[in-house]
């Protein structure tokens, strides 16, 4: 009869923790960050097809980096939670605590329980009336959960990012400089011998939260309107969706009843600061 | 529950995890329950050269009352379609909403939007779905109506469908109207719709046929001039769906009513 090797609990999660570590850090970073007209996600991301930002409710988005299939399952049942609670009581009632609140379970579920960890490591981003309301919530594959102030880095040498990041946001930045420093942060690191390095805007994917829409608020920054942010000149938030579907709103503080989005200003799709 | 890879619907997931929230599966007891609720009444779609234009009245009606004046029957399904519903209205408001989430998470989970035709497919199914309250009276038909992103002629890209209780669903070319009052909506279309209209001009037709259904239907509501409820008109053009503001709706309803004074006819 074979014997089983005893490994100690303290054992088995070390190197369930040394993988997952191993795994995030192996791939590429992201950063979300405040700014005044919102919360701003810029990835580096290789391909423009599969994401590592993207929506998941009207004020709510989410970042992730690690292994795609795994942080793209926890995304789709963060969609499908949010929908469903959107659903039986209202559209406000979907908030970014109670979705970091799900994905912890899940991710220290799936710590403990099975063999190997999830290998990633994601953010769930609400965006509040101003920079101060806004939620960044880090969640790790252990299933712990961070409240962050207004900045985080995740993925491969998050820890030389976030000090980048430290020292030259301000939640009151505009889009345009607030891109800066998430890109100038990513490319601090990752050069020959430690040194800064530049990164293309087609290998980035960024994409914000817009605080002066009500409905969905999500919008991807793609194509011109990317390499026009990340040259400094116009900074308008152009979507790859077509702009803004406007819909009836009663007030402007009311979330829509409804699928589109509409501007807080008459004239949609005109550009903010 | 959730994390299950599964489906991009959200009907369908519904009807894994939570079938009592889907309206068709819920067990009725047997008899007819046809005058219990309030029937929403007419609405009107109509093509237009930029896309298209969805108006409803604003009554609902139980037996002989009137059990509100001012509901809105007329809703953006999506960015670029419009959904308008007519029959139970607890019942089609339920449905529009839930017609609503699933075309929105089906956007978010796939990252691109439903074909035109795959969402007026979506509706069949889900109107399928209510057959059984259907044969016992509480019938939902709806009216879909959109801009199609992937038409090869722009002028052809605003689009109506009809249902019937068994699904459908059905193109309509030019016009279609539903509920109570369609009759004679529809009538009045036949002979003032042209092909190419211009959303102002479609607009004012929309009106101007729910005003002729209001005449001759009890349970249609004309325009309310003394307590300024006008009729809910939306568009969907390439740039998206619109609700035309009151004031918008309330210059065109006075307009028809006006027109209405010197020729009660239109």
């Amino acid at each position: 009869m074979a014997m089983q090797f005893y490994a100690s609990p303290e054992q088995i999660m070390r190197d369930r923790s040394e993988l997952a570590r191993k795994g995030i850090a192996r791939g590429r970073s992201a950063v979300v960050l405040s700014y005044s007209g919102g919360v701003l996600f810029v990835a580096e991301n290789l391909s423009s097809a599969l994401h590592k930002v993207s929506e998941i409710y009207d004020r709510i988005g989410f970042a992730a980096v690690g292994r795609y299939n795994e942080f793209e399952n926890l995304r789709r049942a963060g969609v499908r939670m949010a929908d469903l609670n959107g659903l039986s009581y209202d559209r406000r009632d979907v908030t970014g605590r109670a979705l970091a609140n799900a994905f912890a379970q899940t991710l220290g579920a799936i710590f403990t329980e099975q063999s190997k960890p999830f290998e990633v490591e994601i953010c769930v981003a609400e965006v509040g009336a101003t920079a101060a309301e806004d939620e960044l919530y880090r969640l790790t594959y252990d299933g712990s959960v961070n409240d962050e102030p207004g900045r985080m880095a995740m993925g491969g040498q998050a820890e030389a990012i976030t000090g980048v990041l430290k020292s030259n946001h301000r939640p009151d930045m505009s889009l345009g400089e607030a891109a800066k420093v998430a890109v100038q942060a990513l490319s601090s690191v990752g050069g020959e011998g430690g040194a800064a390095r530049t990164i293309a805007a087609n290998q980035l994917e960024v994409a914000v939260l817009d605080r002066q829409r009500v409905g969905r608020t999500f919008r991807r920054i793609t194509g011109a309107a990317l390499t026009a942010l990340l040259d400094g000149k116009a900074a308008p938030p152009a979507s790859d969706l077509p702009d803004t579907p406007s819909v009836p709103t009663g007030e402007a503080g009311k979330p829509t009843s409804s699928a589109g989005s509409a501007d807080l200003e008459d004239r949609p799709g005109q550009a903010d600061s | 529950m959730f994390t299950n890879a599964g489906t991009s619907s959200f009907t369908t997931f519904l009807s894994r995890v939570a079938p009592e929230m889907l309206p068709g599966r819920r067990p009725l007891p047997p008899g007819m329950a046809a005058d219990l609720a309030p029937h929403a009444t007419t609405i009107v779609a109509i093509a237009a050269a930029e896309g298209v234009v969805m108006a409803g009245d604003r009554r609902a009606t139980m037996g002989n009352l009137i059990a509100q004046r001012d509901i809105e029957k007329v809703h953006p399904a999506d960015a670029y379609s419009l959904v308008g519903i007519a029959g139970t209205a607890g019942i089609g408001i339920e449905l529009m909403r839930l017609f609503q989430v699933e075309l929105e998470h089906y956007e978010k989970i796939e990252g691109a939007m439903l074909s035109l035709d795959g969402k007026a497919n979506r509706l069949a199914s889900m109107i399928r779905g209510n057959l059984g309250a259907a044969m016992q009276g509480l019938a939902v038909v709806p009216l879909f109506a959109g801009f199609d992103l992937a038409a090869a002629d722009p002028a052809r890209a605003g689009r109506i469908f009809s249902f019937d209780v068994t699904g459908g669903p059905y193109e309509e070319t030019g016009y279609d109207a539903i509920g109570s009052g369609s009759l004679f909506a529809k009538s009045a279309l036949k002979k003032r719709f042209r092909a190419g209209l211009s959303v102002e001009d479609a607009t004012r037709l929309a009106v101007e046929a729910l005003y002729d259904a209001a005449d001759d239907d009890t349970a249609t509501g004309g325009p309310d001039l003394t307590r300024r409820i006008y009729p809910v008109v939306m568009t969907a053009t390439a740039e998206g769906t619109y609700r035309l503001t009151d004031a918008e709706t309330a210059t065109i309803a006075e307009g028809v009513v006006a027109g209405r004074m010197e020729n009660p006819g239109g």
